[in-house]
């Protein structure tokens, strides 16, 4: 952990040429990226165009048909069983609806990465999941509710807080204000900006939402023509490309801009 | 590379420092939390907690030193966290301002008591009841859509029946004939066994013949039916449910119990009795085939000893059941999917439940059946 921070390479996600295709159709066609240690990364693009295969890809969930992916210095694409479960103490994943265990209170769930191999006494597992419910601004009494009964902004925040768990280094977030309403949504950008900020974290986001990549993005990654175009925000504004051109200076994209300025 | 954490107390010029060194992660968070609670706290004091041999610090490790903080704090000593590496003050405010809170003490049922189980089974026979007065007034208002079918004959969803026939009852075909089959096979060789010890081997033909019959074959067909197409009523209806389909096709001015429940009851209802037909001839073709092998009874001596046996009665006192039990496994498979909630978690549990409920059902209403045939003496 400490070591691959000491090293020179400050880039915790380094993707190169990688191509992802099902059957005859071409999703991403030899996509280099770079994340670097306390950055958030937006990646957006059209519909279609592989943000969350791109999530899943990094994350392992999905086999690309060639290139390579180094998570923390860290081959992702070969490595053993055990490598990989180390690796994935260092990375929190949020879905798109929290993706929580319907079966499990919120407490519970948070708890579950907390199970494996730290062996904490119980009392001290539900004080870190009630501390975890506390930081991602939910209610205290929402520990012993099941996901169902939650809303879907609160689904979300619990499933930041089983994310945050174990106290990641990389947090992946799939579209995580999608479905909520303005003001939730931007009490959710802040909070991902707070925990940023506070915790070190790096933030790889897919979004479709202007207004967080406006708000807490330092860099912002295109999906295009199934390639990637990085770049800060001012960057892309000047970018000449149509597609570029009209997601930011489209009617939305204009509204988040003069918001955010 | 096992890190390390641990907080050492000592005095020093009259107050009291703990020292906090290491990595307070939580990987380290079970080994702190054995040291923080073995740690004999101070009271009325002036403590200083000195946090500058802390190398890296994560929230698990934030709340510990906060709820010793907390802890110091409420036995009336003055606490100073001091020397805090300033990378970590934005973590340690953080968690400071909105996590610091206790977990609220789990509402344990009282489970392991004779008075919590009398409470249980009480609260589980009400279930039981409410529940069956739900299924009856299920039933009570699939009757009445059925009514304003029969008024505008046009609203019943032809097509869907159709599929669903071929679904539940075509499909099954194979499953169900194989099973009756061996089902015969077995109980001609079982019956055999016994009846050769009196000579009486013939008269597994009458054995296999009226058990098949009157009672095997439609039950054995409604059970598999309740596992194989009730449990997939609960489950497709449930997840239309979580995906909120049933509540589209009621804004869409359709009427989910004509569109859905009905296809599966009429569906189910006409195609059953054929399978228990099915069942009836594939049951006897089993028996028959291991009679002639096991017993040297020909095939010729079989149908003649079977319909000295049995009659036409026997045979439609079995199928006129399979309607009834129809109604019962297309029911509760709907009522059970209509009652799923937003959970994918619901989806499985009243699948599972719809199964039990049904196959209960069936037998029970079999039951009926045998009583009420005895009183009027079939």
């Amino acid at each position: 952990m400490a070591d691959a921070a000491d090293t020179d390479n400050d880039c915790v996600i380094r993707i190169r040429n990688l191509v992802n295709a099902f059957g005859s159709q071409v999703i991403h066609d030899g996509v280099d990226l770079d994340v670097r240690r306390g950055e958030v990364i937006g990646i957006v693009g059209g519909s279609g165009t592989g943000k969350s295969v791109m999530l899943r890809t990094v994350v392992g969930l999905n086999q690309p048909r060639s290139g390579g992916i180094e998570v923390l210095g860290r081959d992702v694409l070969h490595m053993t069983e055990d490598e990989r479960h180390e690796l994935e103490t260092h990375w929190g994943v949020l879905f798109q609806d929290g993706a929580l265990f319907s079966s499990l209170t919120v407490a519970q769930n948070i708890e579950v990465p907390l199970k494996e191999d730290l062996h904490l006494s119980e009392r001290l597992m539900a004080e870190i999941a009630a501390c975890k419910i506390g930081m991602v601004g939910l209610p205290a009494d929402a520990a012993d509710k099941f996901p169902s009964q939650l809303s879907g902004g609160m689904r979300k925040r619990a499933g930041l807080a089983r994310a945050l768990a174990l106290d990641p280094e990389i947090l992946f977030l799939d579209e995580p204000t999608a479905g909520l309403d303005p003001i939730g949504a931007a009490a959710f950008d802040q909070l991902i900006k707070d925990l940023q900020s506070s915790l070190g974290l790096t933030v790889f986001l897919v979004t479709h939402d202007l207004d967080s990549l406006f708000a807490i993005c330092d860099r912002v990654a295109v999906l295009v023509d199934k390639k990637i175009r990085v770049a800060t925000l001012e960057e892309h504004l000047r970018d000449n490309h149509p597609w570029v051109h009209d997601y930011f200076h489209g009617p939305r994209g204009r509204a988040a801009q003069t918001a955010a300025h | 590379m096992a890190p390390a954490a641990t907080i050492l107390a000592s005095e020093e010029h009259g107050e009291t420092v703990l020292r906090a060194q290491g990595e307070w992660l939580v990987v380290c968070a079970a080994e702190l939390d054995r040291s923080l609670h073995s740690l004999k706290l101070p009271q009325g004091r002036h403590v200083t907690v000195d946090l500058s041999g802390v190398d890296r610090l994560d929230s698990a490790g934030a709340w510990l030193l906060l709820r010793t903080e907390h802890e110091l704090a409420a036995r009336g000593n003055e606490v100073e966290l001091s020397n805090l590496q300033p990378r970590f003050a934005p973590l340690l405010e953080q968690v400071r301002s909105r996590g610091v809170t206790e977990p609220l003490p789990h509402p344990v049922p009282p489970h392991h008591t004779l008075v919590g189980f009398l409470e249980r089974l009480g609260r589980i026979t009400i279930i039981l009841l409410n529940r069956l007065y739900d299924i009856l007034g299920f039933t009570g208002l699939v009757t009445v859509t059925i009514a304003k079918l029969v008024k505008r004959p046009r609203r019943l969803r032809l097509i869907a029946t159709l599929v669903q026939m071929e679904v539940v009852g075509l499909d099954a075909m194979p499953i169900v004939g194989l099973l009756s089959f061996l089902i015969g096979v077995v109980m001609a060789y079982q019956g055999a066994d016994q009846l050769r010890r009196f000579g009486a081997e013939i008269y597994t033909v009458n054995l296999l013949g009226i058990s098949i019959l009157r009672e095997l074959g439609v039950l054995l067909s409604a059970i598999i039916i309740a596992g194989r197409s009730g449990s997939a009523f609960t489950a497709q209806i449930g997840t239309m449910q979580v995906n909120e389909e049933i509540d589209a096709l009621r804004t869409l001015g359709l009427d989910p119990i004509e569109v859905l429940v009905l296809p599966r009851l009429f569906g189910l209802g006409l195609t059953l009795p054929l399978l228990v037909f099915f069942a009836d001839f594939m049951g006897l073709l089993g028996g028959g085939l291991m009679s002639w092998v096991a017993l040297d009874i020909n095939i010729p001596n079989f149908l003649t000893q079977l319909q000295s046996a049995v009659t036409l009665t026997t045979l439609w006192v079995g199928v006129v059941k399979a309607p009834f039990f129809a109604a019962i496994i297309a029911l509760v498979g709907c009522y059970e999917g209509l009652n799923v909630t937003r959970s994918a978690e619901s989806v499985g549990r009243l699948t599972t439940q719809s199964v039990v409920e049904s196959i209960f059902f069936v037998i029970v209403t079999d039951a009926a059946f045998s009583i009420i045939f005895s009183l009027v003496k079939i």
